[in-house]
């Protein structure tokens, strides 16, 4: 057990950490647009200096960094409040899929315009009536002369309304049972067939939209891994994309509790034993989510593939977000409840924290089926 | 960067393991507990293992490995709920190294290191401190947060007490002034609430294990219960308790030795989030269980008892989280 960072993993960080100290974009500017071409300028440059690719191997124009050099790195850019690339979709999800299910052709056509924010990927997965249940969605594609003919709602499509492709799981097969009738498929969104409507959430921001395939045309050049391997290329792809995140959210988590405590001391709460009690809490959640990712992040570099062990990570980090924010808006009072105000905004939006990417309660199947080797109720 | 084990930590656990598996299942902890006795022959062996020695420098006669591996072993203990007074010896040893001259420490480690003249430790503030496993001592830590001191056994008055816990020996110490210590005791009270921390990840697993099991086998509808969410969501909450737990205390252990700095804000974490996932994971483990969990004829109760009582011992939950409150930054 060596917590430090051997002399390679530690030039590694500084070389980050001053590349992020001298190429910072600075404060994000206000408005959704505004914001998210600010972000695809930031991510150009994270090219171009060769950091958008961080896990991706350097021949598909990554980086190729080692799981902790991905750890440390996402702790560097959470530490300097960096802001996320814009195609971050496409750089943990749409990339890795094509790198390890793709053909030549859909390497050669996809990776470059992924890595340097030039095409932004969504990715169509939840369905209105398959959301834990994701097997069971019914967007259906049917073979069109040469191509696919696709039809049917997605549902919580974060930046569906900027992107150029979306990673479109779809079913081609009803009669086969429900998780092997699917095939994943690389979506042209900018035609007649899709149609994106904003969803406005209960911040009044609207990340997520719906998408509305009516006759939407997918090439056949454009399938992925093969018709009827759908759910294997995005399962395999939904393992790998955690690796190191659990850190970084852990620090930008830390980053939070910092803020809250120098708001209870300016405050002059800091003697409130309930308060105090809460904070440790906090602290010791924190910190657990940090070394609990660290433990979890070891054990992937030794037996080579991810364990289940990030179901944790995401459920912890939901809970501990939730109840800073909980514990925020008790020391402000009134001033944390008024729309737009910062930790307002927080307060609600960490509401969704324990629902996307997985809700807090199917975490705690895959924990008890997977982990514990507890039977599943099917 | 590894946290995890290396070889010969893997070894130490993996030994470890077997050896309680084989010399102190479940059964034979009753047994002493039914008896409130130790088994002589289980403590011998771990004499002649030299883990009493453990984390104690060779020329002590110890092994001269660390806190890891200390904390190796004391999860392993906790999870077999052993009997034996390894940990009260265990904690004596860390507060004399850390805060000791050189006199104390050539004096009492030898002794210490191999279980032969064995040590014990106050772990409560009250007065006459409760003190475990001080019948048998050699020396007795008093006052090991406030003004640590040794008294030699033999001018002590030592009253035993049950607690709920009868797999330990606790008893009442009384004694006139004895030999204090200069050094840096919060450095080795620390240590040891780190020590007690990993018994306490070892109950919550062994009790988790426990109720997985059964949860199993257990079937009800037609089905085992575990199959249904209101049980393997509970599971699954004491994996994320013990994990959370182990997770500081392992974190605590490697501060011990390679970063001190950090040990004091991580060995209360370590402490105050043991207490309670201990606490946490046994009550759950008995919710499981249902009415069999209840029962003097299980096991489950030999744990739960041995987590409350433990995460009372060297400051409870609520005391090591104000200490981190205070370490966190605020005013």
């Amino acid at each position: 057990m060596d917590l430090t960072l051997t002399p390679e993993e530690e030039s590694f960080r500084d070389e980050v950490r001053t590349w992020l100290q001298e190429n910072h974009p600075g404060d994000e500017p206000e408005g959704e647009e505004a914001k998210f071409e600010f972000r695809r300028a930031w991510q150009l440059k994270m090219h171009e200096a060769g950091w958008a690719g961080i896990s991706w191997p350097k021949e598909y124009g990554g980086r190729g960094a080692s799981l902790i050099e991905q750890a440390i790195f996402s702790e560097e850019m959470a530490r300097s409040k960096a802001p996320s690339p814009a195609n971050v979709l496409g750089l943990v999800m749409g990339g890795p899929v094509v790198i390890a299910h793709g053909s030549e052709d859909q390497k050669e056509r996809f990776l470059e315009p992924i890595l340097s924010a030039a095409e932004i990927w969504c990715q169509g997965f939840s369905e209105p009536e398959s959301g834990s249940d994701l097997a069971s969605l019914k967007t259906k594609a049917v073979r069109d002369n040469g191509g696919w003919r696709v039809s049917g709602q997605k549902v919580w499509t974060t930046y569906a309304h900027e992107a150029k492709w979306c990673m479109l799981l779809a079913r081609t097969d009803t009669d086969a049972p429900k998780h092997k009738g699917l095939t994943y498929f690389i979506c042209d969104m900018e035609q007649d067939g899709v149609e994106v409507r904003p969803l406005r959430q209960i911040t009044g921001e609207a990340e997520f939209n719906e998408i509305f395939f009516e006759g939407a045309h997918v090439d056949d050049e454009n399938l992925v891994g093969g018709e009827g391997n759908g759910w294997m290329v995005a399962i395999t792809t939904l393992m790998h994309e955690r690796a190191g995140l659990g850190a970084a959210s852990a620090i930008s988590v830390r980053r939070d509790l910092d803020e809250l405590i120098a708001i209870i001391n300016e405050r002059g709460l800091g003697d409130d034993a309930v308060i105090r009690q809460r904070i440790a809490e906090l602290k010791m959640g924190v910190e657990a989510l940090r070394l609990g990712s660290l433990r979890a992040l070891t054990q992937q570099m030794k037996v080579g593939i991810p364990g289940p062990e990030g179901s944790i990570a995401k459920w912890e980090w939901a809970m501990l977000n939730q109840k800073l924010t909980d514990l925020a808006a008790d020391v402000l009072g009134p001033e944390a409840l008024e729309p737009g105000a910062e930790w307002s905004y927080r307060l609600l939006r960490s509401r969704a924290n324990s629902i996307e990417g997985g809700t807090t309660d199917v975490m705690k199947n895959i924990v008890a089926e997977r982990v514990l080797g507890l039977p599943r109720l099917r | 960067m590894d946290f995890g084990f290396n070889d010969e930590q893997g070894a130490i656990k993996e030994t470890a393991r077997e050896m309680l598996a084989k010399r102190s299942p479940l059964s034979k902890v009753r047994e002493a507990a039914e008896a409130r006795t130790y088994d002589d022959a289980l403590w011998k062996e771990i004499c002649e293992l030299g883990w009493p020695g453990i984390a104690i420098a060779e020329e002590h006669g110890g092994q001269g490995l660390g806190m890891v591996e200390l904390v190796i072993l004391c999860e392993e203990l906790g999870y077999a709920c052993a009997a034996s007074p390894f940990l009260s010896n265990a904690l004596t040893g860390l507060v004399i190294d850390a805060a000791g001259s050189d006199e104390q420490r050539d004096r009492w480690l030898p002794g210490i290191a191999s279980g032969e003249a064995r040590g014990s430790m106050a772990t409560t503030g009250d007065d006459p401190a409760l003190v475990p496993d001080a019948d048998g001592a050699a020396v007795i830590m008093l006052d090991p947060m406030s003004s640590p001191q040794l008294v030699e056994a033999s001018d002590a008055t030592i009253e035993p007490v049950e607690l709920i816990d009868a797999t330990r020996a606790y008893a009442r110490v009384t004694a006139p002034a004895g030999d204090a210590l200069e050094g840096d005791a919060p450095a080795g009270f620390q240590r040891g609430a780190v020590a007690l921390a990993a018994e306490l990840v070892g109950v919550a697993q062994r009790a988790l294990d426990l109720a997985v099991d059964y949860a199993k086998e257990r079937q009800q509808f037609g089905r085992p219960i575990g199959a249904y969410q209101a049980v393997s969501h509970r599971c699954a909450g004491m994996l994320y308790d013990t994990e959370e737990a182990r997770s500081l205390t392992y974190y605590a252990a490697w501060c011990a030795g390679a970063e001190p700095e950090s040990l004091p804000l991580a060995s209360h974490m370590a402490k105050a989030r043991a207490s309670e996932a201990a606490w946490s994971v046994t009550n759950n483990a008995l919710q499981v269980l249902g009415g069999i969990g209840f029962t003097w004829e299980h096991d489950l109760h030999f744990l739960l008892k041995r987590a409350k009582v433990g995460s009372e011992l060297l400051g409870d939950a609520r005391m090591h989280r104000e200490r981190v409150a205070a370490l966190a930054g605020l005013a």
